[in-house]
């Protein structure tokens, strides 16, 4: 079992993201991220899907996908050079005055930034690999009692130069 | 620029789709529509008495003469109705394009009277479907739909029509080219790959074809034949598979699988090369994967590229459309010396040949014996029990003969209806539909479908008073605890039955009466001397059905039979 990544160009009409998202459930695939949206041309999506599989289960993933006449197009980013991130929020209580300057002491390492804040309370935004932010969240969560997660889910496109 | 109503284009599409024959079944949201088809002469409209029986009768039709199935139903119910049948085709891959009403686009999202998300119920049962949003898209939506569903590995394919669209003016354009970039069904055949699967053909020293559904589809039986005669390398079928090559032909030895005969699933089990073709290795197929052909190198050709290497691991896969690569197949082929391997199968036929026990009742093998010898070309359709295993087992299929049956999906009420669709669409074949007493009574209304458009469909009822494929498991499997698949169960009877005996009730509808409450003929035969006769009053009744009710043994069984999860060496044979 691996974390594995996928891209799909798909049409851009309602009822796609049913079809895909349904396709995963129907078939007990194990869906661990998804994201879609427009992309420079308007009739056409593209999703960003991370999955959790052994190597024959991620191939009829693919396939099945490819056999979906909404899915224009299927890249398997296994051995693609690509850029990928995740947008994530984190929101922390921390009314101490020294708890507040050891999140903000976090976020430098990790480079995420402060975006907003008050006397109790410090939200910051990373933009990471979903490792990196899953590191940034063990850490604040370890520390702090009082935190609420949003997390975006990846996106991904290939890269221009040979990384 | 000519302006069309949407239901006048609908119309003109189905012309131009060469469409003659439409299963419709009337309501609110498709009112429009049928106006427009009864202005229309030169399409058939069917009215069958329920929408699940619609769908199997357009699928028996496409299954039948090859061509796509069109069915038109309500909003709604009537939409709802049809989510076994459009199951049923999907799983054995037949062509159907279902229209189905839709409330207009404004109310979509009110819970408006008689809304339901077709689309969405049928998302992971069809090939395609889309909800129509723009009076303009109405033309390329149709000719996209009937493209999808007939090429590829066919399949049915929906396209809900809100009410609102269909009155709308518009264009009056049916395209003549399709191109949809997320569907681009693959042709041709990867010639370095067959080479190479064919190759190890002539090194096996006990090769087997295992042929599926996917040949009967093509239609490349000939080829299939053509290329077993020049390299003598035998053939088992699956259930879907069977008539690929006559069943009578040396070199083909039987159905495989679970209720598969001896000889098919000892071959499947000790051949060194299998060259499987148009299957998906279903677990009726395979049992127990590890050990499925586990001698045995395979190859693997299918038109859909997710059913190979889904179910189990081959060494050669090959994309292609079935007939293509059979006919890519015969500029490579040669003799292979397959005479000792040929002696060996026929070493496993002679030691547990087919045949059923002599019990009491009618024999269901010798009902079916009779339609081999009776019907040259012919059609045979099925619904789903012991009666489809002994039909699957015991028919003969030779050139000129046709099997239907509900293969993957196993829907119960699927023969009569489907049936009724294959007769339609060959008015000039003899059509008989084997049938239970339960699944018989699951799509009975459709004995006045076949009235009214006097279809003489032969309906032969295996009657053993039981649901008795289930019976035959609880029977094998969960010892004799017959829990609900008595059909003659009358309040009074021991809850606890152990089986049937003298004081069991009669079997409590009167097919014989039902037969003539719908003003067809109906005839009850109880012993072996009555069939031919029955059959005899049958093929003279040429203005209706006739139903023929055989009262077969209440305790016959369908032998060999596999546990599922057990190897196919495992085979219970009596
Ligand atoms: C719609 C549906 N419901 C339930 C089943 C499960 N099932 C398979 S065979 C069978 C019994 C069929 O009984 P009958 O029609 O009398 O045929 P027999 O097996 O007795 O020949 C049942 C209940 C099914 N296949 N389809
Ligand atoms: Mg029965």
């Amino acid at each position: 079992m691996k974390k594995r990544w996928i891209s799909l160009y798909v049409e851009n009409y309602s009822g796609v993201l049913a079809k895909v998202a349904g396709l995963f459930s129907a078939k007990a695939y194990n869906l661990d991220s998804l994201t879609v949206g427009a992309t420079e041309d308007p009739t056409v999506s593209r999703m960003t899907i991370g999955v959790i599989s052994d190597d024959a289960t991620f191939e009829q993933i693919k396939k099945q996908l490819n056999r979906c006449v909404e899915v224009i197009k299927v890249i398997d980013f296994t051995s693609i050079p690509i850029h990928r991130n995740e947008l994530l929020y984190i929101k922390v209580a921390c009314p101490a005055k020294e708890d507040r300057e050891e999140i903000f002491r976090i976020a430098q390492a990790f480079g995420a930034a402060v975006i907003d804040c008050d006397m109790e309370n410090v939200l910051l935004q990373c933009v990471q690999t979903e490792q990196r932010n899953d590191s940034l969240i063990a850490l604040i969560r370890d520390n702090f009692k009082d935190i609420e997660v949003v997390r975006g889910g990846s996106v991904a496109i290939e890269s221009i130069s040979m990384m | 620029m000519k302006q069309l109503k949407g239901t006048s284009l609908f119309v003109k599409a189905l012309k131009e789709e060469g469409v003659d024959t439409v299963f419709g079944y009337p309501g609110g949201m498709v009112t429009d529509i049928f106006d427009e088809l009864y202005k229309e002469d030169g399409i058939e409209v069917i009215l069958p008495r329920h929408e699940q029986a619609l769908i199997h009768e357009a699928d028996g039709y496409a299954r039948s003469t090859g061509k796509v199935g069109v069915c038109l139903v309500t909003s709604g119910p009537g939409a709802a109705n049809t989510v076994t049948g459009i199951a049923t085709a999907y799983y054995d891959s037949v062509p159907l394009v279902c229209f189905s009403g839709q409330v207009p686009l404004h109310l979509i999202g009110n819970d408006a009277f008689q809304e339901v998300d077709i689309i969405g119920m049928t998302r992971g049962i069809c090939k395609f479907g889309m909800i129509l949003k723009n009076r303009e898209d109405l033309g390329r939506v149709i000719k996209e739909a009937f493209y999808i569903a007939r090429t590829g590995k066919p399949g049915p394919v929906v396209i809900d029509l809100p009410k609102n669209l269909m009155v709308e003016m518009g264009s009056a354009e049916y395209p003549k080219e399709v191109n949809i970039r997320g569907y681009k069904p693959s042709t041709g055949v990867h010639i370095g790959q067959l080479k190479k699967a064919m190759g190890l053909l002539w090194k096996a020293k006990k090769p087997l074809m295992l042929i599926g559904g996917g040949v009967n589809i093509a239609r490349a039986g000939a080829l299939l034949t053509q290329f077993v005669e020049e390299t003598k390398i035998p053939v088992v079928t699956t259930i879907m598979g069977k008539g690929a090559i006559d069943t009578d032909h040396p070199y083909y030895i039987g159905n495989l699988g679970m209720h598969g005969e001896y000889a098919a699933n000892m071959a499947v089990s000790e051949c060194d090369v299998l060259y499987s073709i148009g299957t998906r290795f279903s677990d009726r197929v395979t049992s127990k994967i590890s050990e499925f052909a586990k001698n045995a190198q395979i190859v693997h050709i299918d038109i859909d590229s997710a059913a190979i290497s889904k179910n189990i691991k081959v060494d050669i896969p090959i994309v292609a459309d079935a007939g293509e690569a059979l006919a890519a197949m015969l500029k490579y082929n040669k003799r292979c010396d397959t005479d000792e391997w040929m002696e060996i199968i026929r070493g496993w036929k002679a030691e547990h040949p087919l045949g059923m026990k002599p019990a009491r009742g009618v024999c269901p093998e010798t009902v079916i014996e009779y339609i081999n010898k009776t019907f040259k070309e012919s059609i045979v359709v099925t619904d789903v029990g012991q009666h489809q295993m002994w039909t699957t087992q015991y028919l003969e299929l030779t050139k000129g003969k046709q099997l239907l049956t509900s293969g993957g999906m196993g829907t119960m009420g699927y023969g009569l209806p489907a049936a009724i669709g294959a007769k339609l669409g060959n008015p000039d074949k003899p059509v008989i539909c084997i049938s239970g007493d339960g699944g018989m009574q699951m799509n009975i209304q459709e004995m006045a479908t076949a009235v009214a458009h006097e279809l003489p469909v032969i309906i032969c009822i295996m009657n053993n008073g039981y649901l008795g494929m289930v019976r035959q498991i609880q029977e094998l499997f969960y010892s004799r605890h017959y829990s609900s698949v008595c059909t003659c169960w009358r309040k009074g009877c021991d809850t606890k039955c152990g089986g049937p005996s003298s004081k069991c009730p009669p079997y409590s509808t009167d097919f014989v009466k039902l037969a003539e409450a719908y003003d067809a003929m109906g005839i009850r035969v109880e012993k072996e001397e009555e069939i031919a006769p029955a059959f005899e009053k049958a093929m003279q009744n040429t203005k209706g059905p006739t139903i023929i009710e055989f009262i077969i043994d209440r305790k016959d069984m369908v032998y060999p039979i596999v546990q599922g999860g057990k190897p196919l060496t495992d085979m219970i044979l009596e």
